[in-house]
């Protein structure tokens, strides 16, 4: 009776350890995989070679548009949404205002804004916005899924937040960055309203397209 | 010539706002943008200054089915806007809400907001009570009640 105990506790006991080496290399192993990943080098973007113009939307005019459509000219992209009543006007009505100064280089281009609420921003919607901004902006939107890879393109984050108070319950979290792309469609360069005047910024961009 | 007669009429009201606050608030410069299309909301800025510590507890105006206020948080490069239920007003400290910044976020506008009209509003303080004031409509280009008067 006693020597059978012996043995069942010996038993438990091996068993034990049993689980206890099981676990050692299991911790052991996850420890080893997260050390080498760790060691990986963390793939590292430039950011700036990582912008691409690259989208299929619908322009505020009813049309389907790509990056094609704007090469030849500096383009001025800027993503926001029409129900976001604080940094969306202040920044097109500050593109516009540097529009305002390029005068007649104005032809050479094209100011683009991108909806991130494709949902409620139609091409309807985007017309009667843009306009009341700017003669030459051009309005554009598309499929969530449209909308979504030309802002992958350009690298721009936005985000739903839901809010109970709001229409609809929601409002957009995004980046207020005005990129800069050139006639070629590479990125040459981003802007925030509140880093510089308008006039600064157009005198900027200007030097940029005659080259200097 | 609007121009003009609304930088008078925000120049008078500007001079003359500081007889009015007798309260321990003094709300002033108070602006908003005019709609740029209808059922969307519209933001709306002014300074406060408390000459005692006080809280701003609500804001409302028949405009507009409910007034939220914004805080924008800059998370890197991503801007978000952050309701918050309360403004605490430390005493003597002036508060600016601006473009780009904090600003009250007028939702369920009955009509779009006519640039060159007012409308009153109401901020209700933990102190001070209600203080009404006129708040101006300026252009959707507007960055502020100084850039009119210029």
């Amino acid at each position: 009776m006693t020597l059978g105990k012996t043995t069942h506790l010996r038993r438990i006991r091996y068993g034990l350890w049993f689980l206890v080496t099981i676990a050692a290399l299991v911790l052991g192993g996850a420890y080893f995989v997260r050390t080498i990943s760790v060691r990986e080098p963390p793939s590292v973007t430039t950011g700036e070679a990582a912008i691409r113009s690259e989208f299929s939307l619908i322009d505020h005019n009813g049309n389907r548009v790509t990056e094609a459509d704007f090469l030849g000219r500096w383009q001025l992209v800027f993503f926001g949404f029409t129900h976001c009543p604080d940094v969306c006007p202040t920044t097109l009505a500050y593109m516009a205002n540097v529009l305002d100064r390029f005068g007649g280089e104005v032809e050479r281009v094209a100011p683009i804004f991108i909806t991130v609420d494709p949902s409620r921003d139609t091409p309807e919607v985007m017309a009667e916005y843009v306009q009341a901004f700017h003669p030459k902006l051009v309005g554009l939107t598309g499929s969530e899924a449209a909308v979504a890879a030309a802002a992958q393109s350009f690298r721009v984050y936005y985000e739903r937040m839901e809010e109970e108070t709001a229409p609809d319950g929601y409002l957009m979290a995004h980046s207020g960055h005005i990129y800069l792309m050139t006639p070629e469609g590479r990125f040459e360069d981003v802007f925030r309203e509140a880093d510089q005047s308008a006039e600064d910024m157009a005198t900027d961009v200007l030097a940029r397209m005659n080259g200097k | 010539m609007m121009k003009i007669l609304i930088a008078i009429v925000v120049a008078l009201w500007a001079g003359a706002s500081p007889t009015l606050a007798e309260e321990s608030v003094r709300v002033s410069d108070a602006w908003a943008r005019a709609s740029v299309l209808a059922s969307r909301p519209v933001a709306s800025y002014l300074t406060i200054e408390s000459a005692v510590e006080d809280r701003l507890l609500g804001v409302t105006t028949p405009v507009a089915g409910h007034v939220m206020i914004h805080a924008v948080e800059k998370d890197g490069d991503v801007s978000r806007m952050k309701h918050i239920e309360t403004l605490e007003l430390p005493t003597g400290e002036r508060i600016t809400l601006a473009p780009g910044g904090m600003h009250l976020m007028l939702m369920g506008l009955q009509d779009k907001l006519g640039e060159g009209t007012t409308f009153p509003m109401t901020l209700s303080f933990e102190n001070a009570g209600e203080v009404t004031v006129e708040v101006f409509v300026l252009g959707i280009a507007a960055e502020g009640p100084q850039e009119v008067a210029e």
